[in-house]
């Protein structure tokens, strides 16, 4: 009976560490900037040599830019992006009551310039796009990340959690594997990290200029040999949720610069 | 729309080495990739950088098809009198930008 008392705990212990693995403990989250080499870092560091402000400057020039059939600005709404979008990225992906799921960032300004200005929608992964993304969400830099669910946006939550545990692709791979499980380890010599978007959009020292979130889920699929969602898929969204929400507390990077 | 960002002190003392940084925006397409369909993308590149210091000329750098695209160039000069650093990126299919920085030196 004594043995057995005191030997209950310590299994219960195992057992808890055991399923608690598959999740990152919050004091062992790190952002990918942790894993970059000095040289890497040393360039998001200063702004001015990180590239992704020559993205940050257009943004600023198109949110005082007139748009659409209203010839009405950003600005003309929402005034100096510098206080009233402070801390707006932080929440994205947001619930939209019109459409009644989540949308990004990208494509809450799309919203905006369809049904306020009057405007066309810039493509995905256009200059004008991720240079407006990277303007609103450079306001909230240094800010933690924090993405509130409710009943509404649980499903959607869900759904995300669901793609990121679910293996796919040729390779049978789940994000899950790599991201939770081997986060210490190598891939062809290139450090695993955890996957936090904490710098979206961010200039990847790899495709030599600005990319979204969804560039690099894309990318990430194409490497496990899925077959990738296209730009605002809502299986895309939900996992950009799912992925915010996860790195809930952890600061804003954007413009990060990554290898 | 930015082209280039350029990051000079507005002042500095007499005879001090003053660090100055700069970053164009310019995709720097090397000549040597290749479409899906094969063809080649024709070579888009900047080719000279120079800095002029009261109109003479301090730096200059010769870029080739392996630099980067959006480079960054930092150097050093000494501050030698009150005035406008000039500088300008010259590149294939009529590319050119200037930038200039006011300084003054006590």
């Amino acid at each position: 009976m004594g043995v057995r008392s005191r030997l209950a705990p310590a299994v219960a212990c195992i057992l808890l560490g055991l399923a608690a693995a598959a999740e990152i403990p919050p004091g062992e989250r790190r952002s990918g900037y942790e894993f970059m080499s000095r040289e890497t870092r040393a360039i998001q560091d200063d702004d001015a040599g990180n590239p992704g402000m020559l993205w940050v400057l257009d943004g600023e020039a198109l949110w005082n830019r007139k748009a659409g059939s209203t010839s009405r600005a950003c600005a003309d709404c929402h005034g100096d992006a510098r206080t009233s979008m402070k801390g707006v990225a932080a929440r994205y992906p947001a619930f939209d009551a019109a459409t009644r799921r989540p949308v990004n960032l990208e494509q809450r300004v799309n919203l905006c310039r369809t049904a306020r200005q009057k405007a066309q929608p810039l493509a995905f992964e256009s200059k004008e796009l991720l240079a407006l993304a990277a303007y609103v969400a450079r306001q909230s830099r240094g800010l933690p990340i924090n993405i509130a669910i409710d009943a509404r946006s649980k499903p959607f939550l869900d759904a995300g959690s669901e793609t990121f545990h679910r293996r796919q692709g040729q390779l049978n791979l789940a994000c899950a594997q790599c991201h939770d499980d081997h986060w210490s380890g190598k891939l062809a010599g290139s450090p695993i990290t955890q996957a936090h978007p904490t710098g979206y959009p961010l200039y990847r020292l790899e495709w030599q200029g600005l990319g979204s979130l969804e560039r690099r889920l894309r990318g990430c699929l194409t490497g496990v040999r899925a077959e990738s969602y296209p730009y605002g898929a809502p299986e895309l969204v939900d996992l950009e949720l799912y992925l915010r929400w996860r790195a809930n507390g952890m600061k804003i990077e954007t413009p990060a610069v990554r290898p | 729309m930015a082209r280039a960002i350029v990051n000079a002190p507005a002042q500095a003392k007499r005879g001090e080495i003053i660090e100055i940084k700069t970053l164009a925006a310019h995709a720097m397409e090397t000549g040597f990739r290749r479409t899906q369909l094969g063809e080649l993308i024709p070579r888009d590149i900047i080719r000279r950088f120079t800095c002029s210091y009261n109109g003479v000329e301090v730096y200059r750098v010769d870029l080739h098809p392996a630099v980067a695209a959006n480079p960054l160039i930092a150097f050093t000069t000494t501050a030698t009198e009150t005035g406008t650093l000039s500088f300008q990126w010259v590149g294939d299919n009529g590319y050119s930008v200037t930038e200039i920085a006011p300084i003054r030196v006590e």
